[in-house]
């Protein structure tokens, strides 16, 4: 019996609203690739990317869609495949708006959330054209000592919706995350949590601790989908690696608007526009 | 003449800098820091020196934490982390620090990714060592276009981190912190203080002895290829496959 809605990957498109600012994971722990595209199909409009702390291919392909109104980050790349062509030309032309960050700064403002906290301190930052370019942060005198000692204060941030993609569910909703603990974070600061995953597999994750210590409570969640190879072309730690092929095509497809939307055509995404 | 290859004497030259370390961090697409890091360690335990924490970011087997990838900050924060590596698209004479792009920000000629943790590591890890293998005057520049991290803080800013050394495809240079400014080291085969000079955008001290920078022994190089090089495939597949010619399994 499960307590968590069962979707399916449309569904979770659908129940992310247009404008909604959306928790993104990074290319190492569960990158909803399925939803993603699904997100481009159904034309999702106005999304503003809370990436904790990048974005891959998941926010370049958004982007590059029109699907995406703001980016904040500490980094938009597609690693070792190279730089994201999409975010890069909507960056430059300006059809995009960016709080450039840095990686403890977006995990700080899930943090001050996820302890119903206003506002969370921060070292680092002070002088950084980061800080210069960010009216939201806050640099005040430590209150505990009489020296001098300046520090950053970084507001809450909560979330409209995190979407991410995971190894497996169990019967009742809980979701193995193994080690990729910030997804928790983005889910404990997040209003709705909806997460595809390889299989819903028998049993419990509370049997053991072994499992229980790697699970996201079904508490959290507000729908799951099966999506079997729900990140590619991203890797998933334990299931698959990235796949390197594709990742260069996109790559190689995508710097060009025209390339890009061939790319679309070709992975059907998109319908291919009556000649 | 050593047979080393130039990505290997970066790795031996990186690696002599973390000898002493307990704790080193490496990040995202940094395959030569790893390798670093790696062989320091290897060569600290074989000596009797102790153990040595090495996280490497991107490999499951060479990153312990457990609380996802906010522990690498928390733990700089607290001052547990050693040494960690930070390159730049600019790096500027002040040692300050741009990974976002070049250009008058937000209207920037070309987008790079982004500052990354830079702008908290920059601060807290004592021995930050800047390492970009391009050594032109368009990465080595006067003043960074994006201040992503600053070399230089104020007094009063708690700052126990900062630059040590600024490495790069042609030299070494350490960080004078009294003086603000790089001073050459050494140079790499065929090169000189004349054509470092030529190729750096900034002003710098230089050494009174500038030597050539050491090739890795044969002993370290065949370290690197025998103990490194199978451990940088499991997580640099493109790297050890261009520089060591392997394969994954």
């Amino acid at each position: 019996m499960s307590d968590v809605d069962h979707m399916r990957v449309e569904e979770i498109a659908e129940a992310v609203p247009d404008g909604a600012l959306m928790g993104v994971p990074a290319d190492y722990s569960g990158v909803p690739m399925a939803v993603t595209r699904a997100l481009v199909a159904r034309g999702a409009k106005d999304l503003r990317l809370y990436c904790l702390p990048l974005t891959t291919i998941q926010g370049d392909m958004l982007i590059g869609a029109g699907c995406v109104a703001n980016v904040e980050a500490a980094a938009v790349t597609l690693g070792e495949y190279g730089l994201a062509p999409c975010f890069s030309r909507a960056f430059q032309s300006g059809s995009i708006t960016m709080q450039d960050s840095t990686c403890p700064a977006l995990h700080t403002q899930l943090q001050a959330v996820e302890k119903g906290v206003p506002f969370m301190p921060l070292r680092g930052l002070i002088g950084s054209d980061i800080e210069a370019h960010r009216p939201d942060w806050r640099t005040i005198q430590n209150p505990y000592t009489e020296e001098a000692d300046p520090i950053v204060v970084l507001p809450a941030r909560p979330l409209d919706v995190t979407v991410f993609h995971a190894p497996y569910a169990d019967e009742a909703g809980n979701v193995f995350i193994g080690r990729q603990r910030e997804l928790a974070t983005l889910a404990h600061a997040s209003r709705e949590v909806y997460v595809t995953v390889e299989k819903i597999v028998e049993g419990d994750l509370y049997e053991s601790e072994a499992t229980a210590a790697g699970a996201m409570p079904a508490m959290y969640i507000s729908g799951l989908a099966e999506a079997p190879k729900g990140a590619w072309p991203c890797g998933l730690t334990d299931q698959y690696d990235p796949d390197g092929d594709a990742l260069r095509e996109y790559v190689k497809m995508a710097s060009t608007e025209a390339g890009f939307a061939e790319y679309l055509a070709e992975q059907g995404i998109i319908a291919r526009p009556a000649a | 003449m050593s047979d080393a290859t130039r990505e290997e004497l970066l790795i031996s030259l990186l690696s002599d800098m973390l000898a002493e370390d307990r704790h080193v961090a490496v990040g995202a697409a940094s395959p030569i820091p790893g390798a670093a890091a790696l062989l320091a360690k290897d060569e600290k335990r074989a000596r009797g020196g102790g153990r040595m924490q090495v996280t490497i970011i991107h490999s499951r087997r060479h990153n312990s934490f457990t609380e996802g990838s906010r522990e690498l900050f928390d733990c700089a924060a607290r001052g547990f982390v050693d040494s960690f590596f930070l390159g730049g698209v600019q790096i500027d004479g002040q040692a300050n620090i741009n990974l976002v792009g070049v250009g008058d920000y937000p209207a920037l000629k070309k987008r790079f990714p982004g500052s990354f943790g830079s702008a908290l590591m920059y601060y807290v890890v004592p021995k930050v060592v800047l390492f970009r293998e391009e050594h032109s005057p368009r990465t080595l520049v006067e003043k960074v276009d994006f201040v992503s991290a600053p070399g230089i803080s104020p007094p009063e800013v708690h700052r126990p981190g900062g630059p040590h050394a600024l490495v790069t495809g042609r030299a070494v240079f350490d960080w004078v912190k009294d003086a603000g400014r790089f001073r050459l080291k050494t140079v790499h085969a065929g090169e000189t203080v004349e054509s470092i000079r030529e190729m750096t955008g900034f002003a710098f001290d230089v050494a009174e002895d500038v030597t050539e920078t050491p090739a890795p022994s044969p002993e370290r190089l065949e370290r690197i290829r025998r103990d490194i090089a199978p451990k940088i495939l499991t997580f640099y597949p493109e790297f050890a496959g261009r520089v060591w010619g392997l394969a994954a399994a």
